[in-house]
């Protein structure tokens, strides 16, 4: 099979025989190491909610090239999602507010995961809930599936901010963090990483870290959206349906990266556990996904980018590569938190 | 992987050219993988600024028309803020990022006989590609073009004189003076048309919807939703639509649509320029 790096149409009938799934021609080992039992042959994945469940993003790149999928947050009934506007463009970025449209989890289970089962991909499931209860339950449902072992870890999103109630972000509290977790990972088999995924809309993210990692979570996904409104100055009112939204892209790399550092500093000076820590947030290319690797990621994901390049994953992978090559970095997991060493 | 089939290109498309026509733009791309595979009714979605811009959601446009054998694409852009702004300056020989075709496109009726196409300001932009498809059906075309004024009709001189084309402008600078679907009841009559395809604003086709049920006509719509994307990954350019098992859903217009059989839209959700979720839709909060 010819492989050829420099090309970025990775689309249609064009689709390149790039294959990101193993130790390139170069010599750069891009495996990212994950814990024990989370080994990826590269670190790129997409983020939950900017990839839908896989069939679209199909039609540009093959998902099972990536390290993982990350899928759409399912919760344990079918929800419709809030009225529109959805969205709003800013600067560097967009607010969203969905509501976590899905089809609930039985539908997940008996349609989504045997498809991306089919094609081969190592999928990261996201799950969430409106009740730590809920959680447990869409846990259960997802293990019990016959296609469970495409699974290769499951994305706990406790920190969702467009849910009615901003209580109910349970990543604002460390105790209901640990509530979640404390009640999902009994219904998880070993083996099966929890990844808590975490808001930065908190006074101080590092308790809320060890909060997660106490009640059984196994690492950290870094981070979910920011809050944010937008009002339409000509009908002079919140311009979402909702009122507020999720802020996410480039805007909130700087705090992806500030919050990525502020965890992974406390786990090096032992303050709390070490853990791997998932990087995401405004990740756009190759450069972008280094910076979070040496503020202490193991692993990337990308997620509004892909609304602007669908083919935005399989691009990171093959640039984050390219520049390790460049600078004769020979293996991708030695440069976690490399920043905080010099 | 290469030569899957997926039905979809991503393409750095060459500007073949760029006209004024009316208050709108008239770009033509080379984009040939799309050219050969685009229908009626479907779109494609740009970027715009570069690859390192500020302005990172993607643009959709009706394709106004492909040819397959130049390898080209035309759309026609409103200048609606930075992002198409930046479009409609465009020069010949610079580039766009562009995937497509994208959605469903429009549906021929199973029997031939009279059509009436629809066009709201420049969402008339594909109903003469779709009028020479039907025409080659065998379907007599009755336009109706309708725009705010004069300016913003797009395509009154693009109509086949084979067909029947009716102008309507809310100040009467050109053709009747009224709205679009004023002259749908009479020409309904008249035609006999069970095939209708609409394309424009929310309540004009909302319009065009109860005018033509009320006459046992069919129609096709091609909404117009926000999207970030187009690819059907964002979720963001949902509405309710009517499945064939009755539920109504929030389908997202960039893989369900943007065309949709009229009578499936929850058009009783659509007010003041939002969208609601109604309380029978599927997963609506409780």
């Amino acid at each position: 099979m010819s492989v050829d790096w420099s090309t970025s149409d990775v689309a249609g009938d064009d689709v390149p025989a790039v294959d990101l799934t193993t130790v390139d021609v170069t010599g750069v080992d891009l495996t990212a190491d994950l814990g024990p039992n989370l080994q990826l042959p590269n670190p790129l994945m997409t983020a939950s909610g900017c990839a839908a469940n896989g069939k679209e993003l199909h039609r540009f790149g093959d998902v099972a090239q990536l390290g993982a999928f990350v899928t759409k947050s399912v919760k344990r009934d079918p929800q419709s999602g809030r009225g529109t506007p959805r969205m709003a463009e800013t600067p560097s970025g967009m607010l969203n507010s969905i509501g976590l449209q899905g089809p609930g989890i039985d539908a997940f289970v008996e349609h989504d995961l045997p498809w991306l089962k089919s094609v081969g991909a190592r999928a990261i499931v996201s799950i969430a809930g409106a009740s730590s209860g809920e959680f447990a339950e869409v846990a259960r449902r997802l293990v019990a599936a016959p296609d469970f072992d495409a699974v290769a870890a499951i994305e706990v999103n406790i920190s969702c901010p467009n849910v009615a109630n901003r209580g109910l972000v349970f990543a604002c509290d460390p105790a209901s963090s640990t509530g979640v977790l404390r009640l999902v990972a009994p219904e998880v088999p070993s083996g099966i990483p929890l990844l808590a995924k975490l808001t930065p809309d908190v006074t101080d993210i590092v308790p809320i870290a060890e909060a997660a990692l106490a009640g059984g979570a196994h690492g950290l996904t870094m981070i979910n959206t920011l809050l944010g409104i937008h009002i339409d100055t000509e009908r002079m009112r919140p311009h979402l349906f909702g009122t507020t939204g999720g802020l996410s892209g480039p805007a909130i790399r700087p705090v992806a990266v500030r919050a990525i550092w502020q965890v992974h500093a406390a786990m090096r000076a032992g303050r709390i556990p070490a853990a791997p820590i998932v990087g995401v947030g405004g990740v756009r290319t190759g450069q972008d996904a280094l910076e979070l690797t040496l503020a202490g990621a193991s692993a990337i994901q990308v997620g509004t980018a892909i609304f602007n390049d669908p083919s935005a994953p399989w691009r990171v992978a093959r640039e984050l590569r390219d520049l390790l090559g460049q600078r004769g970095i020979p293996r991708y997991r030695d440069l976690v938190g490399a920043a905080h060493q010099n | 992987m290469t030569g899957r089939d997926t039905g979809v290109c991503q393409a750095t498309a060459r500007v073949a050219g760029n006209a004024p026509a009316a208050a709108y733009r008239h770009l033509t791309l080379d984009a040939p993988g799309i050219a050969q595979l685009a229908q009626p009714g479907q779109f494609v979605a740009l970027t715009v600024g570069g690859p390192t811009s500020a302005l990172l959601l993607r643009r959709s446009f009706s394709i106004h028309r492909v040819d397959p054998a130049a390898g080209t694409v035309e759309i026609v852009v409103s200048d609606a803020g930075p992002g198409t702004a930046w479009i409609t300056r465009l020069d010949d020989g610079e580039s766009v990022d562009i995937v497509g075709p994208l959605g469903r496109g429009f549906t021929l009726p199973d029997a031939p006989g009279a059509a009436v196409l629809i066009g709201g300001g420049y969402g008339s932009a594909p109903m003469f590609w779709l009028a020479n498809v039907l025409r080659e059906n065998g379907f007599a075309i009755h336009h109706v073009l309708g725009a705010a004024s004069a300016d913003r009709l797009f395509g009154a001189e693009l109509a086949d004189p084979a067909d029947e084309l009716i102008v309507t402008t809310d100040d009467g600078s050109q053709g009747e003076r009224g709205w679009v679907s004023d002259p749908l009841p009479g020409l309904l009559e008249r035609t006999g048309a069970k095939a209708v395809y609409a394309c424009g604003p929310m309540g004009m086709l909302r319009a065009v919807t109860e005018i033509a049920t009320a006459h046992g006509a069919r129609a096709e719509v091609a909404v117009e939703e926000a999207m970030a994307c187009g690819i059907g990954v964002c979720m963001t350019c949902v509405l309710p639509v009517v499945g064939a098992d009755g539920v109504t859903r929030m389908s997202r217009s960039c893989v369900d649509g943007p065309i949709f059989d009229a009578t499936t839209v929850r058009w009783d959700a659509v007010a003041g320029g939002r969208v609601a979720v109604p309380a029978d839709c599927l997963g609506a909060p409780r």
